[in-house]
């Protein structure tokens, strides 16, 4: 569904992806965890066009993506909800909510959507009118999920959706992320959160330097020593 | 007392206008940062526009003000695409600069191709004056409002309603979540540079009426002092413009008419050095702990 085939970034001089290959699979969803600056964002921001690869290749349904806007890939059905959630603080939920569907013209299906988005997070529902800037710090990922979800994505790119929230939500993103994957998204999901990642993760990539250095099966990634090591804890 | 109330009136009409020209700066900003010092001279080029219209067409001030308004936004857009959307990544000091290299190039191919001389601006409004109590109002600055009312109102519109105006707001406020959205950044980019050019065209075409003299460099002092206008009011924020529009406007008139006439133009800096030391976000502008 998706390739990435030795791709290099560079920001300025930092060579910050060192050749990339990985692929993701239709229905999976794929961890890709590392340290603090490995990179993870940056495989994310290359996907959904926000940085341009030096060399490499980014392969959809077998096409180049690569070369596209951002708002190209976007068409294409892959939807990036980025590190630190960005929601658009001075607009309301519901305004929010209709700019993840900025693309899409079919009313229905984005009434149907809005509906699923708040089922999946009834909170979103109550806070409808009020303005996104007002919402917690779990509410907005919420948000940020949600508006992701508008865009009706057949791949979901997660970057650190967990930063800075209590375990309880943890334990709640996690489960929708689990349960958007259910209804039949694909999701590569980027957390530093590794523990709780690896256990919803089909598959698993570990990266390091801008250099993937482990993939597997995620309990197989869970069970390595140094994996435990360096990313769980010991 | 009256006579307060009587400068007032001209001050909110001569303030509409550096609020149509205001908004064209922050909403450009508001979108792309950048300051685009060549906006006073796309107000020059529709205030020519409006003449043209009515001289060698013979058009009304309707039909003059629409074409106005169509010319400058055609200028907009060539300007954004040919000066503008090249430097998009370099630094902002760039852009700022071709700004003023813009703005340059206007005024002298104006002075060249337009003659440097003042042209009488036809006259689309006859003038009929109306007492009102203490007051004489006349007619062109009732249309001056009326006019500035109804275009901030489809502005608001705009802004608020359509997919576009939604997508600018957002823009706005955070350009690079908006290209997550599907947003096609550069078409929305080119949206505000028409819509404020053609703000700018309107507020030409009404300074002609009102004063009825135009020359190629008339765009310099309104340009900078709506600039004023925006930050006073908050740079970035639609409502700060107009608000900030009709503060120097009236300031501008008061002064004129209570102090001395050669206080004019310097009104307008004496109120931008004031805000820029007690609250340099603007009037509507959060202040720095707000936005934390
Ligand atoms: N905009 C940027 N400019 C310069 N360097 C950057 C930029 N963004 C990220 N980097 C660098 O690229 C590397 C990878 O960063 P990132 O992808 O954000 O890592 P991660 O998401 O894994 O924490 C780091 O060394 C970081 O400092
Ligand atoms: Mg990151």
């Amino acid at each position: 569904m998706l390739e990435l085939q030795d791709l290099h970034v560079y920001y300025g001089g930092i060579h910050a992806l060192k050749g990339i290959s990985l692929v993701v699979e239709p229905a999976e969803i794929v961890t890709l965890i590392g340290a603090n600056g490995a990179g993870k964002s940056t495989t994310l921001r290359a996907i959904s066009g926000l940085v341009r690869a030096r060399s490499g290749k980014i392969l959809w349904d077998g096409k180049p993506i690569h070369g596209l806007r951002a708002d190209d890939i976007v068409a294409r059905g892959i939807v990036h909800v980025p590190e630190g959630r960005r929601i658009f603080a001075t607009m309301t939920v519901r305004e929010n909510l209709d700019l993840g569907a900025y693309l899409r013209r079919d009313r229905r299906g984005i009434e149907a959507d809005r509906e699923m988005v708040y089922h999946l997070f009834p909170r979103l529902k109550e806070r409808e009118r009020q303005l996104a800037g007002t919402l917690s710090g779990g509410e907005q990922q919420m948000l940020a999920i949600g508006r992701g979800l508008m865009a009706k994505p057949r791949l979901l790119l997660l970057d650190e959706p967990s930063m800075g929230l209590a375990p309880l939500l943890v334990a709640e993103i996690f489960r929708v992320i689990q349960e958007i994957n259910k209804a039949g998204t694909t999701i590569l999901l980027v957390e530093q959160n590794a523990n709780q990642a690896l256990r919803i993760g089909h598959r698993a990539y570990v990266l390091q330097s801008g250099e993937l250095v482990m993939a597997g099966a995620a309990q197989e990634v869970a069970a390595n020593p140094e994996v435990r090591r360096a990313y769980l804890g010991g | 007392m009256a006579e307060v109330l009587q400068q007032l009136v001209n001050g909110i009409s001569l303030g509409s206008i550096y609020a149509l020209i205001a908004l064209g700066y922050t909403m450009v900003y508001g979108v792309l940062k950048l300051i685009n010092f060549a906006h006073g001279d796309v107000y020059m080029v529709g205030a020519f526009a409006g003449f043209f219209a009515a001289t060698a067409f013979g058009w009304g001030f309707l039909p003059a003000l629409c074409f106005a308004m169509l010319v400058a936004a055609l200028f907009g857009l060539v300007i954004e695409r040919v000066a503008y959307r090249p430097l998009r990544n370099a630094p902002r000091i760039a852009a700022l600069i071709t700004a003023i290299g813009v703005s340059l190039l206007l005024e002298n191919l104006g002075i060249l191709i337009l003659r440097p001389d003042p042209r009488a601006f036809p006259e689309l409004i006859r003038l009929e004056t109306y007492q009102v109590g203490p007051l004489i109002v006349n007619n062109r600055q009732l249309v001056i409002i009326a006019t500035s009312v109804v275009l901030m109102m489809l502005l608001q519109f705009i802004v608020t309603r359509t997919r576009m105006g939604k997508a600018m707001r957002a823009v706005a406020e955070d350009t690079e979540a908006s290209r997550l959205m599907g947003i096609n950044v550069d078409r929305v980019i080119a949206f505000t540079f028409v819509l404020g050019s053609a703000l700018a065209a309107a507020a030409g075409v009404l300074v002609g009426i009102y004063y009825t003299r135009i020359d190629p460099l008339m765009g310099f002092m309104p340009g900078l002092k709506a600039f004023v206008a925006a930050v006073l009011g908050g740079i970035g924020l639609i409502p700060g413009a107009m608000l900030g529009g009709l503060a120097i406007g009236v300031a501008e008139v008061l002064v004129v008419a209570f102090i001395s006439s050669s206080w004019k133009d310097a009104v307008a800096f004496a109120i931008l050095i004031m805000i820029l030391l007690l609250k340099p976000t603007g009037i509507l502008g959060k202040t720095a702990e707000e936005k934390a």
